[in-house]
């Protein structure tokens, strides 16, 4: 983690870059006696966390906080007991330490920055996954061929294969119904008969046992007109 | 009556002797500038500026162990910006004793 030191403090900066070189995983990129001076750097260079003092001539660290365009981690460092809860206004201060600071309280803040760190992580990395499950590789012509799941409009069963309609292009699969259902979301497909899927969000009309998908009529079983009606934003 | 000691340096430094060594040289450097500074503003009754001087000299009393003295400085920092002079005898005390301390 690249962390940077704002305070006009000379002695508080010395005390935290020493906390910072006996903590692993933790590298001084640089440190700064102006707020002015740190902002200028941060336009042309990524830190990940802000070791800030409050209280700067000319200009707050608050101040400083909303210059900033990129919001890295932010700790707060003060001699004031009474700013935390001003301080715990912006989103990205993790922490306040009260000077002086001891390694102990430096030790905490730091994990607290970890592990806050982690769970950003965890959170991006589902959130990629769950970008990736908007595709479905389907086999065709021994070739594995990446189909955008929100593309398909309708799938039809036929013997030992399905048709799968897209906005391009329409695949046969040598596959089934029932195996396709269980890839494809709940809130977007539904089984409208036991040779068709349908994409909801594409339907046109619906008529007693028919629905108009595109510009195709796809019948409706009897028992599931009811669960596609539940389905459907009815007036 | 509090005294000045190196029990929060000697934590934060933990055994290494020559960050400790540096830190209060810089603690030195530091502490007798911002002293001149709060004397130069009482002078010329800039109790702003003064407020700003009492603020930076916070971090160097609790560096040095005192804690009622640190309350009291905090007072201070916000009284005297209204020009309530009534706690500067005491500061001052403080600082002198710092003085003595970091420097016979």
């Amino acid at each position: 983690m690249k962390c940077i030191i704002v305070d006009d403090d000379e002695t508080a900066r010395l005390i935290l870059k020493q906390h910072c070189l006996n903590t692993s995983n933790l590298q001084v990129l640089s440190e700064f006696s102006s707020a002015i001076d740190a902002i200028k750097y941060l336009n042309s260079n990524d830190v990940d966390l802000i070791f800030l003092d409050i209280h700067m001539p000319s200009f707050s660290g608050f101040d400083f906080i909303k210059t900033l365009s990129k919001s890295p981690k932010i700790v707060l460092t003060t001699s004031d007991k009474n700013l935390a809860l001003e301080a715990f206004e912006f989103k990205n201060v993790i922490d306040y330490l009260v000077k002086p600071i001891t390694k102990e309280r430096f030790e905490k803040s730091f994990e607290k920055v970890v592990s806050l760190s982690k769970t950003e992580d965890s959170t991006n990395t589902k959130e990629n996954l769950n970008k990736k499950s908007d595709y479905l590789y389907v086999s065709v012509d021994r070739r594995l061929v990446n189909v955008h799941i929100p593309s398909i409009y309708l799938i039809e069963a036929k013997g030992d294969y399905i048709n799968i309609k897209t906005d391009g292009k329409n695949y046969i699969v040598h596959s089934t119904l029932k195996k396709i259902e269980d890839k494809l979301p709940e809130e977007l497909f539904f089984k409208v008969h036991r040779s068709f899927i349908i994409n909801t969000s594409e339907i046109v009309d619906i008529e007693d046992n028919s629905v108009v998908v595109r510009k195709e009529v796809v019948p409706v079983s009897r028992s599931n007109k009811g669960i596609l009606m539940d389905k459907l934003n009815l007036l | 009556m509090e005294k000045p000691n190196m029990q929060v340096i000697e934590e934060i430094s933990g055994n290494d002797e020559d960050f400790k060594k540096n830190l209060l040289e810089i603690i030195k450097k530091e502490f007798s500038k911002e002293f001149e500074n709060y004397n130069h503003s009482y002078l010329k009754k800039d109790f702003e500026e003064a407020s700003e001087c009492v603020h930076k000299l916070k971090h160097k009393i609790s560096l040095l162990g005192f804690k009622e003295e640190l309350q009291k400085a905090a007072l201070f920092e916000k009284e005297v910006k209204k020009g309530n002079l009534e706690l500067h005898e005491n500061f001052i005390d403080t600082l002198n004793k710092i003085n003595v301390y970091l420097y016979d």
